[in-house]
């Protein structure tokens, strides 16, 4: 045996620089802070009364077509969102279900679409940047002249959120892009415009969370009043509140995101997953970041390489 | 060089040879199909589960499997032991297809493939993307390989004149010879550096998918862990392909390299065993290995397999009988397919109900993709001078 001690230790010496590197702090890429003026949604599962009113509006305002779940093909009914849904009410139902907004015997409902995160697995994963986050309000829209539609942006979303349309020839990914086309004319997201009991909210996330904090406050049974449509300036209807979960989902979860949910009963039993703060993208680009800073260690390897492989080429001459 | 290896000659179109042909026509048909209905009409691929057999078999396993070039190149040049030249072109060439092939099914799979140019527009580059560097370094490095093996087709087309179409032997190439071997070295440095690269990133891919990958393979070692698997993959072909050479081609057997780069494997297969292990106790995850579920199940036949592999290649003994490495290999290769096929399928669990097995379509795709790369293996070495002369050592 011609490998000795020498060359394990060269190996394992790699193996612990790289360790080193990967725990090092001052390499790490630092978390990314909410912008300012960003927009998003608050939905309050124990506002929802399931009409899935949302759910009609996004599709005729996204032009998205009909998605069937069953034979018969009669009406709108998907059971998840999907490349024609972008928006869907969903039920947690336990035991009898008969009361609302209770995690036993009870029954909630949660309204799924693009959580707009803080910082987007999507937009990290994506090599051509066809997803990218909007600088001002930080909107996380898609451009399907840029898609090589490659779908690392599902495998890294949490909340699998981008959609593919796997039936078509010339496929496209489809998601919520809180409908950019309408905030455009002035419009807030179709969802939110015909919500009717004020479930679904738009406007700045900080003003959304404050709004969520505030909520958290009340006591169970007091009278108040709930903005409809919009987080400030639009109707406002009374309602008394029902006992919330206090945590407002999407503060922190995953590095954040810019639509903000309040619920009754756990957020896990409505299929938000439980997201340490730390957000994916920044664990994998803090990886890809300290290997490759400036491109300078893989141009001194090759460097290095092409002197030995000169060297070594020329001795077998 | 060209003393080292020639070619092995005899009648490409044998019976094993036409049923290859078979499969990989079929394959072409289903491809046909998924051009023309979308990746849905072949595919089990959905949206919880959207990458396959294509992504975890063709490219991810795919490419390490071809890493025998990689592989042989650190050891010969970079290591500098020179003995082992007569290895390097088998490896390069399975490294070829492999990674010609893993472009091919990549091309596949991507979903707006007209587009997949994009991938090397500097306006759409997203540099914090882990993906866009394992594609810039393999569809790069696929184009080092045919140019590493340009040599082989020089020596081909100038020793080989009978057995080749005319087209190709009336071609004077004596001179393009010339300089590209004068500027090879510089070709062999970045056929060392792109896979380092690549093979280490494929790991990283991962990294993102966070929570949906379970905490037995999700890790920042993921890199690390892929990169050292890779080139013992490469060493594990380079002794299987040799020893399946001299049985299936009867010629004699090159043990006397192969034994010891045996020994170099079960040190690397060491070493990643102990980081694995490590890894998965240091981070609290070890639990989950006893849990009796799937996952857990997949963890120790990944691992049983590398244990098997450092059973056949550790006994000095065992170094010398043919067998015992070509089982050894065997496993390795099995070994590490299988720790890619867990990285990036079956213990990726986007959850909500999704399930994903391989379609009857995707997986004959796949079968059609090897068959492919064993013909045009079987017709170039018979054609070209690539395995090692025969010495009666």
């Amino acid at each position: 045996m011609e490998i000795k001690r020498r060359d394990f230790l060269k190996v394992a010496t790699a193996g612990g620089l790289m360790l080193a590197a990967n725990a090092h702090p001052s390499l790490a890429r630092e978390p990314k802070a909410r912008i300012k003026d960003a927009v998003g949604m608050l939905y309050d599962s124990t506002v929802c009364v399931g009409c899935k009113a949302c759910v009609s509006a996004c599709k005729q305002y996204n032009e998205t077509p009909s998605s069937f779940s069953s034979t018969d093909e009669i009406w709108d009914n998907p059971l998840d969102n999907d490349a024609k849904t972008y928006n869907i009410i969903k039920l947690y139902k336990s035991g009898t279900g008969a009361a609302k907004d209770r995690e036993q015997d009870g029954h909630a409902y949660v309204k799924r679409q693009c959580m707009h995160c803080v910082d987007p697995a999507c937009v990290s994963a994506c090599p051509v940047s066809a997803l990218k986050k909007g600088p001002k309000d930080g909107i996380v829209s898609y451009d399907k002249d840029a898609c090589i539609g490659c779908r690392y942006c599902q495998v890294a979303c949490p909340y699998n959120v981008p959609k593919f349309e796997f039936e078509k020839a010339f496929p496209m990914i489809r998601k919520c892009q809180l409908c950019s086309h309408r905030l455009e004319k002035g419009d807030i997201p179709a969802c939110c415009q015909f919500c009717p009991t004020g479930a679904c909210i738009f406007g700045k996330v900080e003003d959304l969370l404050a709004e969520a904090k505030k909520r958290l406050a009340y006591k169970p049974g007091e009278l108040r009043k709930y903005p409809v449509e919009r987080v400030s300036g639009g109707p406002v209807a009374e309602r008394i509140v029902t006992p919330y979960v206090q945590n407002v989902y999407g503060e922190k979860e995953g590095g954040g995101t810019q639509v903000l949910y309040l619920a009754g009963v756990p957020f896990e039993k409505l299929g938000l997953p439980a997201l340490e703060e730390t957000s994916d993208a920044q664990r994998s680009e803090t990886i890809q970041h300290t290997l490759y800073k400036g491109m300078i260690a893989p141009i001194v390897m090759l460097g290095g390489l092409i002197y030995i492989v000169h060297k070594n080429t020329k001795d077998h001459k | 060089m060209s003393e080292e290896s020639k070619p092995i000659g005899g009648e490409f179109l044998t019976t094993p040879f036409k049923v290859l042909a078979g499969f990989t026509l079929f394959a072409g048909l289903l491809v046909l199909i998924r051009y023309v209905m979308g990746l849905g009409a072949v595919s089990n691929l959905n949206d919880g589960y959207p990458w396959g057999i294509w992504i975890a078999y063709d490219v991810v396993a795919g490419t390490a499997i071809a890493c025998g070039g990689y592989s042989m190149a650190l050891l010969v040049y970079v290591m500098n032991k020179g003995e082992y030249h007569p290895l390097i072109r088998p490896a390069l060439l399975a490294g070829v297809f492999g990674y010609t092939l893993a472009a091919v099914s990549i091309f596949i799979d991507v979903g707006r493939y007209w587009q997949a140019y994009n991938m090397f527009m500097p306006w759409y580059a997203n540099v914090n993307s882990i993906m866009l560097e394992v594609a810039v370094c393999i569809a790069t490095y696929v184009f080092v390989l045919w140019i590493e093996f340009a040599p082989v087709f020089f020596e081909g087309i100038q020793t080989n004149k009978s057995n080749l179409p005319a087209f190709l032997t009336k071609w004077d190439v004596s001179g393009l010879q010339k300089t590209w071997n004068k500027y090879l070295f510089f070709f062999i440095a970045l056929g060392i550096l792109l896979p380092t690269m690549h093979q280490s990133s494929l790991g990283t891919l991962m990294v993102i998918a966070g929570k949906k990958l379970s905490p037995l393979w999700q890790t920042g070692l993921l890199p690390l862990l892929f990169l050292i698997s890779a080139i013992t993959m490469g060493y594990a072909i380079v002794v299987f392909e040799s020893l399946y050479a001299s049985v299936g081609f009867k010629r004699p057997l090159e043990m006397k390299f192969l034994s010891r780069l045996s020994g170099i494997i079960t040190y690397l297969i060491g070493v990643y065993l102990i980081l694995r292990f490590l890894d998965v106790i240091v981070r609290g995850a070890f639990g989950l290995a006893f849990r009796f579920d799937l996952n857990s199940l997949m963890f120790w036949i990944e691992n049983a397999l590398y244990c098997v592999a450092l059973f056949y290649l550790l006994p000095q003994a065992n170094r010398s009988r043919p067998k015992a490495l070509f089982l050894g290999a065997f496993f390795l290769l099995l070994a590490g397919t299988v720790y890619r096929f867990n990285a990036f399928m079956i213990s990726f669990d986007p959850g909500n109900g999704w399930h994903y097995f391989p379609s009857f379509g995707e997986i004959m795709i796949t079968l059609g993709i090897i068959s492919f790369e064993i013909m045009a293996y079987l017709y170039i070495v018979r054609k070209f001078p690539v395995l090692p002369k025969a010495e009666h050592a």
